[in-house]
């Protein structure tokens, strides 16, 4: 197959989706746009059957906390064309206290298990689910650990005094 | 263990894979806080006289995983005989401290199993 | 004589639910799957994971760069070189530093020798959950001739902890190429007489083939990748698709299956074996044309400097300083990098934002990914099938919880 640069896929999706697509940019050559979360199921579905490459491998779901941003979750997916040899990398930015974004299970299998560890550490809701439960951690902790805002360590620790570590 | 070092050689070649039939009970790495109540279980099924061994910086007190998810040291939820360090251990230092385990067994006085001291520290772990 | 008494509930009709794992001797690594059976068929399944969650990610967040490098040796365990290098190259690429090609090469020979420990793993377990004990006695001496490799190369045997941003921290030594040349001589005999154990072994055949099989767009579908997807026959490799320490000077080939069922995967793995010898070959002739003794990049910001450097020389001693301290002028910006390992494409999603430590690191770990498979795939199953499909799929727990 031809060679597909960036430039021709930015022009193809802001043909399509136009002021939705926003903050463009190719760190280390891997492009990396925005988008919001009302059209991302349609933009991940015409990346999926795209003429120019088909990005139809999901490598990863992930997200980041950004505490100090308005809207302060970004969910990360990588996308990847293995007939063409690239990769595409979509943000969605969602509001930290209502963290909820449709599910991409409606188009990969795999996301499955990658939402839930995404629910599981940041708290981000996908609508549509087929079964959004914790995965890695257990039912009982309450809180959601990746958020900036928790400690890395256990707060319930006794044995480990401030005082020993200059805190 | 591999036949390189020979585990078999210092009489300890009964896997066992029940732990009702097991006399020593080895923690090997990394026990999270949602491992830990099986763990406890499988230190429950297991017979008197039983031993203990926590292998590894990990089991023995958390190693560098010190987080929301780790137990630190399996020691919080049931008694150990013998800790064995290293991230990850020898093969050396597991086979050193299995001669430990042994020694242990060998010494023991046959009562301290029905000692009060024994019955308390097990109490202390909420272990009848 | 006692009648046998009968009920409107006939017994057969009941279904018995099996609790297997999470400390299962069957399951190699904690995982637990509740599964019901009706007879011996699986009727549904439902995995739970993280009995070995440590929080990598977070862990992450409070280290510096070069102190990541033992928690990649944690992920799979059965591979610990491949995931050094990995986060290695991830950070290099983030640097921008261009490595030496002596320092690509040897890489490679570390991360092909992991590669064939993995493999071995994963191989002989199956054989051994198929009745075959001999093979997984055999072959699995040379992984003990790999970890004595890696003894040589780094001190440790399992996680090895390889290497250092911008190169190793020490040349390979003699005794450790001997090494190297000695395993390369003695493996390809074991091997093939493995595969002659096996490959043609009526039992292991009526055991694995045709059993799992996936197809490729099932396969793609789940995220599959590594010797699984390639066994369901889609010839995606990192290694190829998108070369990293210049896999692209050199000449191997991917394997292929067809069906993606159990005996293809193996078929696959024991290719990849061959392959793996004949990329340390190649590596170790390519070496000969390299000038000897370079081990690392020359970039004295990021890569840190010998002891001896650090205390007779006072530019040493301020980049030494400040790397430990983690105030390396890093970009801020974002990275992906993948490797090819044991069990698929381990990606590295890193940010930094200039700080001593990443701003978020992302393990895409195959095993997880490839994991979730495991239930939906089971239904209809017999469960001693389903035993030998999980080792198959060589799921290492560190690698699945991280």
């Amino acid at each position: 197959m031809a060679e597909v640069t960036n430039q021709e896929l930015i022009q193809q999706l802001t043909e399509k989706f136009g002021e939705k697509i926003v903050g463009i940019n190719e760190p280390y050559g891997l492009l990396t746009f925005e988008t919001t979360k009302d059209v991302i199921i349609n933009v991940l579905a015409f990346l999926k059957q795209n003429t120019l490459a088909s990005f139809n491998f999901l490598t990863d779901i992930t997200a980041v906390h950004y505490p100090e941003k308005k809207h302060g979750i970004a969910v990360v997916y990588h996308l990847h064309s293995m007939v063409n040899k690239i990769r595409i990398r979509v943000k969605v930015f969602i509001d930290e206290h209502h963290p909820e974004i449709p599910t991409a299970t409606t188009l990969w299998n795999a996301a499955n298990w990658m939402e839930r560890e995404t629910y599981d550490l940041f708290g981000v809701k996908f609508e549509g689910h087929p079964d959004l439960r914790r995965i890695l951690n257990m039912d009982e902790l309450g809180v959601h650990p990746m958020l900036k805002q928790y400690p890395l360590e256990d707060p319930n620790r006794v044995d480990k005094k401030d005082e020993y570590f200059g805190r | 263990m591999g036949s390189h070092y020979d585990f078999g050689r210092f009489g300890s070649e009964r896997l066992s894979f029940s732990p009702r039939q097991a006399d020593l009970l080895m923690v090997m790495g990394t026990i999270a806080k949602k491992m830990s109540p099986v763990l406890k279980q499988v230190y429950l099924q297991m017979a008197e006289p039983r031993w203990v061994m926590a292998v590894g910086a990990c089991a023995s007190s958390g190693g560098i995983f010190d987080t929301y998810s780790v137990l630190q040291g399996i020691d919080e939820i049931i008694p150990v005989d013998v800790y064995v360090p290293g991230c990850p251990p020898r093969p050396e230092a597991i086979l050193d401290g299995f001669g430990k385990i042994q020694e242990l067994v060998r010494n023991e006085s046959s009562r301290r199993r029905n000692s009060d001291q024994y019955r308390e520290m097990l109490a202390s772990y909420g272990i009848e | 004589m006692n009648q046998p008494v009968y009920t409107d509930n006939d017994p057969q009709n009941e279904l018995v639910t099996l609790n297997l794992g999470p400390t299962h001797p069957a399951t190699h690594g904690v995982f637990q799957n509740v599964i019901q059976l009706d007879g011996e068929r699986i009727v549904s399944g439902v995995s739970t994971i993280g009995y070995i969650h440590r929080a990598f990610e977070k862990i992450a967040e409070h280290r510096p760069f070069y102190q990541i490098t033992p928690l990649t040796d944690r992920l799979n365990y059965c591979s610990s070189p491949i995931n050094n290098m990995g986060w290695h190259m991830t950070v290099e690429k983030l640097l921008n530093i261009k490595m030496p090609k002596r320092v690509d090469y040897l890489r490679v020979i570390i991360m092909e020798l992991a590669r064939i420990s993995d493999h071995i793993i994963c191989n002989t377990i199956i054989a051994q959950d198929t009745g075959a004990t001999t093979t997984f006695l055999y072959l699995f001496q040379f992984r003990e001739h790999i970890y004595e490799i890696y003894e040589e190369i780094c001190g440790a045997r399992l996680t090895t902890n390889i290497g250092r941003i911008g190169g190793f921290e020490r040349d390979f030594n003699e005794i450790a190429f001997a090494k190297i040349n000695k395993f390369l001589k003695e493996f390809p005999v074991a091997l093939r007489e493995f595969e002659s154990l096996l490959n043609r072994n009526r039992i292991f055949i009526d055991r694995t083939a045709k059993v799992a099989a996936v197809s490729a767009e099932q396969a793609l579908d789940y995220g599959w990748t590594g010797p699984l997807l390639r066994s369901a026959g889609v010839d995606y490799d990192v290694r190829v698709s998108d070369p990293y320490s210049s896999y692209e000077d050199f000449d191997f080939e991917v394997p292929v299956g067809t069906s993606g069922d159990i005996y293809d995967r193996y078929l696959v793995r024991n290719e990849e074996m061959w392959q793996s010898v004949r990329l340390i070959e190649q590596a170790l002739e390519k070496l000969k044309h390299e000038p000897a003794g370079i081990f690392h990049a020359d970039v004295p910001e990021f890569y840190l400097p010998a002891k001896e450097e650090v205390y007779n020389n006072m530019e040493a001693l301020i980049y030494h300083f400040k790397i430990v301290m983690g105030e390396i002028d890093a970009p801020k910006a974002e990275v992906y990098h993948s490797v090819e390992g044991g069990n698929g494409e381990l990606g590295f999603y890193l940010i930094n934002d200039g700080g001593r430590t990443p701003y978020r690191l992302h393990f895409r770990r195959p095993s997880f990914i490839n994991y979730q498979m495991f239930a939906p795939m089971s239904k209809g199953m017999l469960l001693s099938d389903a035993i030998i499909n999980m080792s198959s799929m060589n799921i290492i727990a560190g690698e699945l919880d991280a």
